[in-house]
């Protein structure tokens, strides 16, 4: 894209994209590293995880500063207005990202050993890892405002809706039949909701760089079912 | 001919419409194949680069070029379905019809009344006395300027300041019942007190009067118009809702240009 006749005006939006990665970066890392907390047992790497919580909201707030910044002292029309307002509102949902990444770390410590080889748990980092890279890919096509990519996003999200139902449905098995497991299966319920809802949040981040980048609207999608609403 | 977007928020009631215009000066073409409807209920804005052609053509639609010896015109302008460069076209009435107001505050060196008064008279509109002064109060008041001056109507309009003296021009031009209003860059002099003042004035007056903004202020366009037209090199690259313009103009041009990228 052509450059601004004023040229402080693409530092502004440089920056602002530059701090959006480095968060998303930041967010993937944190479901990526809860997920092998998740399996190895590692409450140093989770607590880790927790900690690193606050930069994520901190680059938010910095977002949000050089956003409203922008928005006043350089007035951006069109298509720079569209990328700073997707700005302002993705930060928010990487934010929401952030925690449920949180979320998953924290309970790491509340699962025993012995119940870590529950069969359900093997099925949970495939899960993440699909929605660790929409959230990638999604973030990748802000950076390269790259509306195909962020389509691709979009269309990925019924795929660990998917993952989701079967999860849900083993570990309601799997308590029926084994009572004694039903604490770790809550739980392992509540990583695998985790990380669904990051895979929707990935989507909404798609479709705001989307239409930041054609100015269009993605037509509303299939969604995956929510079994417990069936 | 109008462009597709042009055809799909055609005005049901054109007050002007001109299709295929092309101004030159002398073997110079300063504007190229221009077709473009305004209506009363929203105000056009025309925005552009310096010698764009955006004022040459706001020229066009009251005959203003025809003070320019090398200045042509070709196609068709109308007001009220009339060709305004037919023979028949008196242009006195027409520019009474088609007010302007430009860029650098124009009162005449008399009061602030005689400033309002004088075209009311010189087109017959009032002859008594106490007609002239409901004419006076009345476009003073429109121009959101009565308030201000009544109790000194008989100072000069010189003596006003810069914000003043435009709403006093506007005043002036709506004094002689105009159907159209043409404003060449009308705050480019002024202060943002005053120009907020004229936006207000304009937004008010949407409605009663056709209006058409030319601005280098593209935060102004965007302020009072409901429609935006830009135009570069003498052509009218796109015509649509204001608001669609500056979220999500069609054309690479439009965009480089409200973004800041122009050239």
């Amino acid at each position: 894209m052509a450059e601004h006749t004023v040229k402080a005006f693409d530092e502004d939006i440089d920056k602002l994209r530059g701090l959006i990665a480095e968060m998303g970066g930041r967010a993937e890392s944190a479901l990526e590293d809860a997920m092998t907390a998740l399996v190895r047992e590692d409450k140093k790497l989770a607590a880790k995880v927790v900690a690193g919580d606050a930069r994520i909201d901190e680059l938010e707030a910095e977002v949000e500063k050089l956003a409203i910044q922008t928005i006043a002292l350089r007035a951006p029309m069109a298509n720079d207005l569209r990328e700073v307002i997707a700005a302002l509102k993705i930060v928010g949902v990487v934010e929401r990202i952030g925690d449920y990444a949180k979320n998953i770390a924290k309970r790491v410590p509340l699962i025993a050993v012995n119940k870590r080889t529950l069969e359900p748990v093997s099925l949970l980092p495939s899960m993440a890892q699909i929605a660790g890279e929409m959230v990638h890919d999604a973030l990748n096509a802000f950076s390269a405002r790259d509306a195909d990519l962020a389509l691709a996003v979009v269309n990925r999200d019924t795929v660990v809706d998917d993952f989701y139902n079967s999860i849900f449905r083993t570990l309601v098995t799997f308590m029926v039949e084994n009572p004694k497991t039903i604490t770790e299966c809550a739980h392992l319920l509540f990583i695998a909701k985790n990380i669904e809802r990051i895979g929707d949040h990935a989507t909404n981040v798609a479709e705001m760089v989307y239409y930041a980048a054609t100015g269009q609207y993605l037509p509303d999608r299939e969604r995956g079912e929510t079994p417990e609403l069936n | 001919m109008l462009t597709p977007e042009q055809q799909a928020l055609k005005p049901n009631n054109p007050k002007m419409t001109a299709r295929d215009v092309n101004v030159f000066y002398g073997q110079k073409q300063a504007i190229n194949k221009v077709s473009i409807d305004v209506d009363m209920e929203n105000v056009t804005a025309f925005i552009g680069p310096s010698g764009c052609g955006k004022s040459t053509f706001l020229r066009t639609m009251n005959r203003m070029n025809d003070t320019v010896a090398s200045a042509r015109v070709e196609g068709e302008i109308t007001l009220d379905g009339d060709n305004i460069y037919s023979s028949s076209m008196d242009v006195v009435q027409l520019r009474a019809r088609v007010g302007m107001v430009f860029q650098k505050p124009n009162p005449f060196p008399k009061s602030i009344y005689e400033n309002i008064a004088y075209g009311p008279r010189i087109h017959g509109l009032a002859s008594a006395k106490a007609d002239m002064d409901v004419i006076v109060e009345k476009s003073l008041r429109r121009a959101g300027l009565w308030e201000e001056v009544k109790d000194r109507l008989h100072d000069s309009g010189t003596a006003l300041s810069g914000g003043q003296q435009q709403r006093l021009c506007i005043g002036r031009a709506i004094a002689v019942e105009p159907e159209v209003i043409l404003m060449d860059e009308p705050c480019s002099a002024l202060d943002p007190i005053a120009t907020a003042k004229i936006e207000e004035l304009i937004h008010e007056l949407r409605g009663r009067y056709a209006i058409v903004i030319v601005t280098h202020n593209m935060q102004q366009a965007a302020r009072v118009s409901q429609r935006t037209a830009f135009f570069h090199l003498g052509t009218l690259v796109e015509y649509g809702v204001t608001s669609d313009i500056f979220t999500n103009p069609r054309q690479e041009r439009t965009k480089d240009y409200i973004t800041g990228r122009y050239g």
